[in-house]
């Protein structure tokens, strides 16, 4: 037993994990996209969930969500079936999630301070004066201006999409955090700073976090572990354990040109 | 129950934090700050040890209260296990208030009538502009079909085709049919009084043929297929796709308004003959059952009621309503931008502006055929 209280801490949280996936199976028609995947999320951590195109990353995600039933296979959060649970007890698991979609999917008839207080208003009864400060605070959170607050989805460039949704995501004050893909599409300087924003908005909101990303510098420079579906399965490593992984769809991700690139660039500074 | 109690011990200042601090209590939290006294003078140190669930938000509201009522150099310090996200928000605070000040909302400036009589003047004209020049192109690539065939996208308007005609033949046919059972059956009634029923015959045939079934048929065709044309070009327009074509050297409009427009004017004159024909049937029926005129009488008494023009009066309405309606959801569908909202109002213009249009066109083509004796 670990005398420090550091190390029960950490024992204890990895035998109660936040997510744990059992045997998911998902079909659509003939085209199986789960077989038998399986994989655990601990308490604060960040985890990266990569892939490559049409294995169902956004399909798990969307389970986990319970936006999907599977067609074999239990997904747990916070220890309780999702497929067991009571109305009421699932809008409360539903209501500690934050999410942000591919595309930003910030509701385009609304503004920013809006969307942020859609959630708000439709969970807690608040005067319009604590909604406008907690636009302002959630805005802040994740470094947008408050003059964004008044702007429409459309008004944003891209990048600011991805943080106005982060907002909304942010706003009723989550547990867990879901991304999918929250980089895509920036430029390198944006995307490098949505993954200093996370990272942050991580050790500082102690958030146990989801992403679905392709971005390698992300997941490198991000991620305490990633799972990568191959084959309907997950593997699931820390990236020092995936980099020696000899499987050879991880091999190629995780040692092509791009992944080399990537790999010198983040050792550069260490060595 | 208090949330905030507030002491004063010399030169120091105590506050002590109780209740629930979650997002369900922030509405109370916010009522008893701003009930607390200011301004605040000397060293503040807040007590977290009574504070339950306290949340970002609702250590947002007491940070962002305290920074207005106490002096700029407050010093504020935590003490009874403070959130550990009041760092965090502390440094975010006075960012917020150092980097913008108060912030300011802009007011959007009132207008006055005047203005804005000129606003909606100057919007009708380059509106007027927009529609005559959307019917320009239209035309252009009309013109350019008759040269190149291959422009008018023949699979294209074969699709249409059946989409905005064949499916809408059930639900054509039903309303011609009972709108002219009702038209009969009324008509019956009063003609009874004169022991004239037979000229229901006429009654029916004459509505149908040159009002009921072509308006009837354009008014269902605006709703289903004008309608139609709006949301799918919305859509497009939404995801970028027009733009996508026009950067690819294609035309939008050759592409998707002119086969729909084509195919539509190739549809309603059908649908309209469709129509007309249940349109008498539904007379008829009526006629049998409730006047015993039996079938051949009808006909009979048809044929002398009609004259050479009373079918064609009708059906040449048709493409002209077909082309308005064709023209109006296009127009609409490629006007929407930014936003889902814009798609419904925009949808719903095109079959308000298309039924209205279908029906002035109709009067124009009275008072055209009374003038001209067709």
């Amino acid at each position: 037993m670990a005398a420090s209280t550091e190390t029960a801490e950490s024992a204890g949280a990895a035998a109660t994990p936040i997510i744990r996936v059992r045997g998911l199976v998902s079909r659509f028609g003939s085209q199986v996209v789960h077989d038998g995947l399986a994989f655990e999320v601990r308490p604060n951590e960040i985890m990266g969930i990569v892939g490559g195109s049409g294995t169902g990353k956004s399909v798990l995600l969307r389970t986990i969500l319970g936006l999907r039933r599977p067609q074999a296979g239990t997904v747990e959060v916070y220890g309780r079936d999702i497929e067991q649970v009571t109305p009421p007890e699932r809008l409360a698991m539903v209501k500690s999630y934050g999410v942000t979609f591919q595309n930003g999917a910030l509701i385009s008839s609304l503004t920013v301070a809006q969307n942020i207080q859609l959630p708000l208003r439709e969970s807690y009864s608040m005067t319009e004066d604590v909604l406008d400060e907690l636009v302002q605070l959630n805005l802040s959170l994740v470094g947008l201006a408050p003059d964004a607050a008044e702007k429409y989805p459309a008004q944003l460039s891209g990048g600011m999409v991805k943080r106005a949704a982060l907002a909304r995501a942010l706003a009723l004050e989550p547990k867990l955090l879901f991304l999918d893909e929250p980089t895509s599409g920036l430029d390198p300087i944006s995307a490098s700073d949505f993954d200093a924003l996370l990272l942050y908005l991580h050790a500082e909101l102690k958030l146990t976090v989801v992403m679905i990303t392709h971005d390698l510098d992300s997941l490198f420079r991000t991620c305490d572990r990633a799972g990568v579906i191959v084959d309907g399965h997950m593997i699931t490593d820390t990236l020092p354990g995936l980099l020696r992984n000899t499987n050879p769809w991880i091999h190629e991700y995780f040692h092509g040109p791009r992944a080399r690139a990537v790999e010198r660039a983040v050792a550069a500074p260490d060595g | 129950m208090t949330m905030l109690a507030l002491h004063r011990d010399g030169a120091d200042w105590r506050l002590e934090l109780s209740g629930d601090w979650s997002l369900g209590g922030l509405e109370q939290i916010n009522a008893e700050l701003r009930a607390l006294p200011g301004p605040i003078t000397g060293p503040l140190t807040c007590d977290w040890s009574g504070a339950e669930h306290p949340s970002i938000g609702a250590v947002w509201a007491l940070l962002t209260r305290l920074a207005l009522i106490g002096n700029a150099q407050l010093q504020i310090r935590h003490e009874g296990h403070p959130p550990h996200t009041i760092e965090l928000l502390q440094k975010l605070n006075l960012e917020l208030c150092t980097a913008h000040g108060k912030r300011a909302v802009a007011l959007p400036g009132h207008e006055g009538a005047i203005a804005r009589l000129g606003r909606w003047t100057v919007l009708q004209g380059t509106e007027a502009e927009r529609v005559l020049g959307f019917f320009g192109r239209i035309a252009s690539v009309l013109g350019a079909g008759l040269s190149h065939p291959r422009a008018l996208r023949f699979p294209s308007v074969v699709r249409h085709l059946h989409e905005t005609g064949v499916t809408a033949i059930p639900i054509v046919s039903l309303i011609a049919f009972l709108i002219s059972v009702v038209v009969a059956y009324l008509g019956a009634q009063q003609l009874s009084r004169f022991g004239a029923t037979i000229f229901v015959v006429d009654l029916v045939t004459i509505a149908v043929l040159r009002e009921m079934g072509v308006l009837l048929t354009a008014i269902i065709v605006a709703g289903r297929s004008g309608s139609a044309f709006a949301a799918e070009i919305g859509v497009m327009q939404l995801n970028e796709e027009t733009d996508a074509l026009r950067a690819m050297g294609l035309n939008p409009i050759e592409l998707l308004v002119v086969p729909r427009v084509i195919a539509l004017m190739i549809a309603m004159p059908l649908l309209t003959i469709v129509a007309d024909a249940m349109g008498l049937a539904g007379g008829g029926l009526l006629s049998l059952v409730q006047l015993h005129i039996p079938p051949a009488q009808f006909v009979t008494r048809l044929r002398e009621a009609l004259s050479p023009t009373t079918f064609w009066s009708g059906l040449v309405k048709a493409p002209v309503f077909a082309l308005l309606i064709g023209m109006v959801g296009s127009y609409r569908g490629m006007q929407v931008r930014e936003s889902a909202r814009e798609l419904g109002r925009m949808t719903t213009m095109a079959v308000v502006q298309s039924i209205f249009l279908v029906i002035l066109a109709d009067a124009l083509f009275a008072i055209l055929f009374v003038q001209i004796d067709f």
